[in-house]
């Protein structure tokens, strides 16, 4: 069989991704909950494909400021993900992380940095596990790295590498809500044949 | 993003939001024809998959120069501004330094279509969004928590 591209994939295996998003969605708002002992329900993660020059602005104005963090994955494939939330999101969370009253919303400070990072690993655990799980993988994570800047900046990253192979982007959309409403954005970005290890690991033709 | 457009007077162009992409500026004084591209990847030779011109340094620069001569822009007089290419993580990976593989490759395009860049704002770690005049060429960069500033 040929070479597919990262477009036919995405194409033909929609539901695969809302599989993974869905396991990895349902793994993070667990993780979060626990850790912030809330209770956090999540609807159903929407997979969104799109041609790579609109991903700048899927998550509202490009000027937007959100926080986008992203970490390298490695071992049986490699790459890199990223979460994104906007600004309020972000907040609640770490508000709740720090036991501060929940609409305090001045800049970050260095120890809210670290919460979000924090935040990130498990995010990224969480949707690793995910994958790992179904496909019996090794997939290690590196360290979190955040940006907090305007959307277009900070998605321009995924879109120069789905632009690299090909004209569209794939990104899982997650709302969690009750005690806390949080939406998050999620990206897996594999590199080279990646994906199709991917499948392949989980029984389809490549 | 992705996107090039050319423009004269009274109009002016922006793009917002230019992570690890290339906002290219490009003026003629006297007709006052303005072109922007944001270009996202250096190279359309590099890649399969090359059918948006607008997408790549090479393609897309050489489009808005000639999206600016059709519009009655002279060559000689145009000059060229840059800015972008930054590094918004800080992931050790020689895939996330596109930005200054962009910027670079803006450079040398320009250089080969023999227009002067006459100021750029390139790299460091912050999204730009800029904004391109046609009263008089003016280029004014934005970014989170700065003052805007002209270069």
């Amino acid at each position: 069989m040929g070479k597919m591209t990262l477009d036919q994939i995405n194409k033909m295996y929609p539901d695969v991704l809302t599989e993974i998003g869905n396991i990895g969605a349902g793994n993070a708002t667990t993780a979060i909950a626990n850790m912030l002992n809330l209770r956090i329900s999540m609807s159903v993660p929407h997979v969104e494909l799109m041609p790579v020059e609109q991903i700048c602005c899927a998550i509202g104005a490009e000027d937007k400021v959100v926080v986008g963090i992203m970490l390298g994955v490695q071992h049986d494939i490699t790459g890199s993900m990223m979460f994104l939330m906007d600004l309020p999101s972000a907040h609640h969370l770490v508000n709740r992380l720090m036991g501060r009253d929940p609409d305090y919303n001045e800049d970050f400070d260095e120890m809210d940095m670290s919460a979000i990072k924090e935040i990130g690993n498990i995010i990224a655990g969480s949707y690793l596990s995910a994958l790992s799980g179904l496909t019996n993988m090794t997939i290690t994570p590196s360290v979190p790295y955040v940006a907090i800047d305007m959307a277009g900046a900070i998605l321009s990253v995924p879109a120069i590498q789905f632009g690299m192979v090909g004209d569209n982007a794939l990104m899982i959309k997650t709302e969690m809500g009750d005690d806390l409403d949080i939406s998050g954005y999620y990206i897996l970005m594999p590199e080279g044949d990646s994906y199709q290890k991917i499948l392949r690991a989980l029984g389809l033709p490549v | 993003m992705a996107d090039l457009k050319v423009c004269k007077a009274p109009d002016n162009l922006t793009t917002i939001g230019l992570g690890s992409c290339i906002g290219i500026a490009l003026y003629d004084p006297v007709t006052k024809v303005t072109g922007l591209a944001h270009i996202m990847l250096p190279d359309s030779t590099s890649i399969r998959n090359n059918s948006n011109i607008a997408k790549f340094a090479d393609t897309g620069i050489k489009k808005l120069l000639d999206d600016m001569l059709k519009m009655g822009a002279s060559k000689s007089r145009i000059r060229a501004k840059i800015a972008g290419g930054a590094k918004m993580f800080d992931i050790g990976s020689s895939t996330m330094n596109v930005g200054d593989r962009n910027a670079a490759a803006s450079r040398a395009m320009l250089k080969q279509l023999g227009i002067p860049l006459i100021a750029e704002d390139c790299g460091k770690n912050f999204g730009r969004t800029v904004e391109l005049y046609s009263a008089n060429g003016d280029f004014l960069i934005k970014a989170v928590g700065k003052t805007p500033y002209k270069i």
